[in-house]
């Protein structure tokens, strides 16, 4: 009975850690095709980039890990401006089949280039050895590093949720997107609203990538390999919610664990069938606006 | 069921059947040998692509001047994208458009499979220079293999395993085909001493997380825990679960073969690494001669780049073969004479030590080792400590063609 115990508190914590990194990648892509309506199958790219840039800054100019974690993300961020305004913008309000191919594009673009810069291989990480390691908790050893992400998804959840709601900028984004015209009518800005949206779903992409690199090893396919799960959790979560994607995630990372630890020959169909009976259910998702 | 395409596959063995009497016709008066090189530059399979492309690379460099007077290679290079239906179409462009006289390479058992029928069709051999599947050499009499087979490691794995002490065993591998032979060939070399199994786990070929898969060895409290993952990012991550379960503290022993720990790899797999056991067929580690000249010449071309590991090593020898073909027939040679020659391949002087080819089975005889992941020269190696001398694949001895 205490086996049996012990199990079901690793299977949970282990769940709750992959919840969390599919969470810190996928609300970026859920603020991007909710508050702006834009499918970005690319959004793993900027993930893949915050993942490179923190190794590159830790390996090759040896940062400190924090230093090189905000710098990965300034970076990806100020990309993302430039990429905004060059194709991004082209596209808002297009058709979404446009979105679709040139996202697509973007994505084959990055495996070459990724390729070509650091080759095939997965980039190796290193956290500080605060966050390595075991901590002791009760009679019990947790993994500092799981324990950290799971922090930080609960830190990052409740940081988004005040921010889009509870301020002057999320209530712009919020109306630009409920009704563009009338937002612009009554002055709001809405051209630079949508790259800092933009921005920040690049963001908070490359701030998944780069804490959950430990767990999503950084290769050149890295962007169309993970595809899968981020829309999986995007759409049961239901398009443009903060909490949405955050239940979908636990549920989505527990679930998955916990089906491919109880019958593992099944396990890998398990997230698809759960992902097809939500759907069926809710069709916009768990938190999706009708 | 006749319909546009049961046409086109006719019109398709004929178009390759045509090509390869025009082709035979042409090589009497080329001097230019056209090889074909099937690798997967993308995909899944990227990272071992990579390793094994830098061992040919390197040997073609390190030995064009050894080509006959007069005789030059041209090597014609297709990405496979780890998938074997791509696999299949550029072999069929490479042998009915390049005209090309060998094919050489194939990191995946899959994709070897796919490509197979198509070299007894255009009778052009493959040099396989990876994939490992036990049975593949059988689909086509045009196949050789230069690489290795799970079975010629994990079998005598299992049985020196059995011979540690141990009682209980429990195996993990990755779901597919080299998977379930590393998986059938670590069961039988262990079960075959009258010790128990505890239990078998198969995890996805794509698989984000292990932990659920690790939590189910520690669960089962094996005395041995024999873990196969295909070598690159799912080696890491398998490992990185296993350290975070602390399945070596729980006093589970992990074995493997040296897929788990590709040299490439293990200076950045840090403690969890240490001191794991794994059969192999390469070590960079190793101190023969062929391998210190062989690493002097790697480090010459990527030193701080790469390191090199057993799928660079079986580059390296595939090249050596098809170089010895053309120093024999000075690049004069139809498939056939091609195919009788590579059957009887051997060489004292591969880095891997004494290797040949098995006339019977077209497959690879070699040394496997026994290693240990320590410290050496400040960096973690495979160690090697024993050796099982010219061990043919145990699958074939064992299941003999019907």
């Amino acid at each position: 009975m205490g086996d049996l115990l012990s199990a079901a508190i690793s299977i949970a914590f282990h769940g709750l850690a992959l919840a969390m990194v599919l969470y810190l990648i996928s609300v970026g892509l859920s603020v991007t095709m909710g508050l702006m309506g834009f499918v970005n199958l690319a959004h793993g790219a900027f993930a893949m980039a915050g993942g490179y840039g923190l190794t590159t800054l830790m390996g090759r100019l040896h940062l400190p890990f924090g230093l090189a974690l905000v710098g990965a993300i300034v970076i990806v961020v100020l990309a993302s401006f430039v990429l905004e305004r060059l194709l991004y913008r082209r596209l808002y309000g297009g058709d979404e089949l446009d979105q679709v191919l040139m996202t697509m594009g973007l994505i084959f673009m990055t495996v070459g280039a990724a390729t070509y810069f650091w080759g095939p291989v997965a980039q190796p990480i290193h956290p500080p050895d605060l966050i390595s390691g075991q901590i002791h908790l009760g009679s019990r050893d947790f993994p500092a590093y799981r324990s950290f992400l799971i922090l930080c998804g609960v830190v990052l959840v409740t940081g988004l949720w005040l921010g889009l709601e509870r301020t002057r900028f999320g209530a712009q984004v919020r109306a630009a997107v409920d009704n563009l015209r009338m937002a612009q009518s009554i002055g709001i800005n809405t051209s630079r609203l949508f790259a800092l949206t933009f921005a920040l779903g690049s963001g908070l992409a490359a701030l998944g990538g780069a804490l959950g690199a430990d767990f999503l090893p950084i290769v050149p396919g890295y962007a169309l390999g993970n595809l899968v799960y981020f829309l999986i959790v995007v759409a049961v979560g239901g398009l443009g919610s903060i909490r949405g994607p955050f239940v979908a995630a636990l549920l989505i990372g527990t679930a998955d664990t916990a089906f491919k630890y109880i019958a593992p020959e099944l396990g890998a169909f398990f997230i698809y069938a759960l992902t097809m009976a939500i759907l069926l259910w809710r069709p916009r998702g768990l938190f999706g606006h009708a | 069921m006749i319909g546009p395409a049961h046409i086109r596959a006719t019109l398709t063995g004929i178009a390759i059947a045509a090509l390869a009497v025009a082709g035979g016709i042409s090589t009497a008066s080329a001097q230019t040998v056209k090889i074909g090189l099937i690798n997967s530059y993308s995909g899944f399979l990227a990272q071992a692509g990579d390793q094994m492309q830098k061992g040919i690379d390197l040997y073609v460099k390190e030995h064009e001047k050894d080509l006959p007077p007069g005789v030059k290679i041209e090597i014609i290079k297709r990405d496979d994208a780890a998938a074997p239906e791509v696999g299949k179409r550029v072999a069929q462009e490479l042998i009915t458009r390049d005209h090309v006289q060998l094919l050489v390479g194939v990191v995946g058992s899959p994709i070897a499979a796919a490509v197979a029928p198509l070299t007894q069709e255009a009778k052009v051999p493959l040099v396989i220079t990876n994939a490992a599947g036990a049975a593949i050499p059988r689909i086509s009499p045009y196949l050789v293999r230069v690489s290795f087979t799970l079975w010629q490691q994990a079998y005598p794995l299992g049985q020196w395993a059995a011979k540690q002490n141990w009682k209980t065993a429990y195996t993990a591998v990755s779901d597919f085909i080299p998977g379930h032979d590393a998986e059938g060939a670590f069961t039988k070399g262990w079960s075959d001493a009258g010790l128990k199994m505890l239990g078998a786990v198969r995890f996805p070929t794509t698989n984000p997380d292990f932990a659920p898969f690790v939590q189910r060895i520690k669960d089962a409290k094996p005395d041995v825990a024999f873990i196969w993952p295909p070598a690159g990012e799912q080696a890491t991550s398998v490992l990185k679960a296993v350290r975070d379960l602390g399945l070596r503290q729980a006093g589970i022993n992990i074995v493997s073969t040296q897929d788990l720990v590709p040299d490439e790899e293990l200076p950045n797999m840090g403690d969890v690494a240490v001191g794991l056991v794994t059969a192999g067929t390469y070590s960079s580690a190793a101190d023969r001669p062929a391998n210190k000249a062989f690493l002097a010449a790697w480090n010459k071309e990527y030193a701080g780049k790469a390191i090199p590991d057993f799928l660079s090593v079986d580059g390296w020898d595939g090249m050596s073969a098809v170089f010895d073909l053309i120093k024999q027939t000075k690049g004069k040679f139809t498939g056939d004479e091609a195919i009788k020659f590579l059957t009887n391949w051997k060489t004292a002087n591969s880095p891997r030590g004494p290797i040949s080819v098995d006339p019977a089975t077209r497959d690879i005889v070699q040394n496997v080792y026994m290693r240990k992941a320590e410290m050496k020269d400040g960096k973690l190696a495979n160690v090697e400590f024993d050796t099982i001398p010219n061990v043919k694949d145990p699958w074939k001895e064992q299941n003999p063609p019907k």
